[in-house]
């Protein structure tokens, strides 16, 4: 658990560092995912290794209650009574339906490019999951 | 009773121990509601969460940098949850691999139509330059959506109230759009989840399967880089 952590904080902390030097316009945290997740695949391919047992514990916790750590920055809301009022209709009528017409198209288009192909990926995706 | 209550909140408000526990209580508490209307997707825990405790801050008239101050704490686990994102992503690696074309189409595709459909929006209704620019980069990750709404000239307290209620929204009405549409292949769920929703999206539909959570974790990845990349000129083409 400890060290799985430590070892999320590290990749972090790596994102954050390369993020500055190479002043890459992505934040710290997803170059961070970027790292990590190139270590694992390298590790499963090299010894064909399930990820540490100490991380997965950790992630999953961490991922379980993800909707926890949003709630922060969400109460900000309250700071931005101003313009939720004078301009309530762009921004109601903006939000749902660009999340309206992006779910679709972005559904619609993997749907589309994905069953065209090979049926039996499906048939694979089935045993434990 | 209520006296007591009013002379020892200003001391306990300084402290982040007394908005940690009102952030994780009121957190808790929407849980336990979620539970009790059966997982109502209108019954978001995140929404009635912030819901619950905008609420307490605001009644006992506390400024938000002082809520924030002591609910950082809370906020700054995002970063190594981000990070651990990178689990899911490495277990399903050979699944990501098998959909790659899917994948990279529905990104270009889902991305565009967010950003460039919540600009035109706002614009067509009048809304102003400020709140374009706030609205486009929404579909990003949390923390990536606040430092490109900075960047590109929107507000950045804005920016992350939208992008955590566009959040929500792609998780309450995701599911059921999809099942509309007559799509249940759980890598499509995920996939388009973290690329309109983020985060909070992701959070609801990785219940479905660690296979939704590791295309969830992805979307999440990529609309983040190409929010990163493309907002930038949307920008500058909207005047």
């Amino acid at each position: 658990m400890m060290g799985g952590f430590f070892l999320l904080l590290a990749c972090d902390l790596l994102g954050e560092a390369l993020r500055d030097v190479a002043h890459l316009p992505i934040p710290g945290p997803v170059v961070g995912m970027l790292l990590l997740a190139a270590g694992l695949v390298v590790r499963s391919l090299r010894s064909d290794r399930e990820p540490p047992p100490q991380l997965e514990r950790s992630a999953d916790i961490l991922i379980a209650n993800m909707g926890l750590l949003f709630v922060p920055a969400g109460v900000g809301v309250i700071t931005q009574t101003g313009v939720l009022e004078t301009e309530w209709l762009p921004i109601l009528a903006g939000l749902i339906g660009s999340t309206l017409l992006g779910l679709v198209a972005a559904a619609l288009t993997m749907h589309l490019v994905m069953r065209a192909p090979k049926a039996d990926a499906r048939r694979a995706l089935v045993p434990g999951e | 009773m209520i006296e007591a209550i009013q002379a020892a909140w200003p001391p306990l408000a300084a402290t982040p121990l007394l908005w940690i526990v009102v952030t994780m209580g009121s957190f808790l508490l929407a849980k336990r509601l979620n539970r009790i209307c059966n997982g109502a997707a209108a019954a978001n825990p995140v929404l009635i969460a912030i819901l619950l405790t905008a609420m307490v801050v605001k009644v006992t008239r506390i400024p938000y940098p002082t809520y924030f101050a002591g609910a950082q704490f809370v906020h700054f686990l995002l970063g190594p949850t981000t990070v651990a994102l990178a689990v899911p992503l490495a277990r399903n690696i050979r699944h990501i691999k098998s959909s790659a074309a899917g994948v990279v189409l529905a990104l270009a595709v889902g991305s565009l139509v967010s950003m460039c459909s919540g600009i035109a929006l706002v614009g067509l209704l009048g809304g102003s330059r400020a709140v374009a620019l706030s609205m486009a980069p929404k579909s990003a990750t949390t923390p990536i959506a606040i430092a490109v709404s900075q960047q590109i000239g929107g507000v950045p307290a804005l920016t992350a109230t939208l992008a955590i209620v566009g959040g929500i929204l792609a998780a309450m009405i995701g599911r059921r759009l999809l099942t509309i549409l007559r799509i249940d292949d759980h890598r499509t769920h995920g996939f388009v989840a973290g690329v309109v929703g983020s985060g909070v999206a992701a959070a609801q539909v990785s219940s479905l399967s660690g296979l939704a959570a590791a295309f969830a974790a992805l979307g999440i990845a990529l609309n983040g880089v190409v929010t990163a990349l493309v907002t930038p000129l949307l920008a500058v083409f909207w005047h």
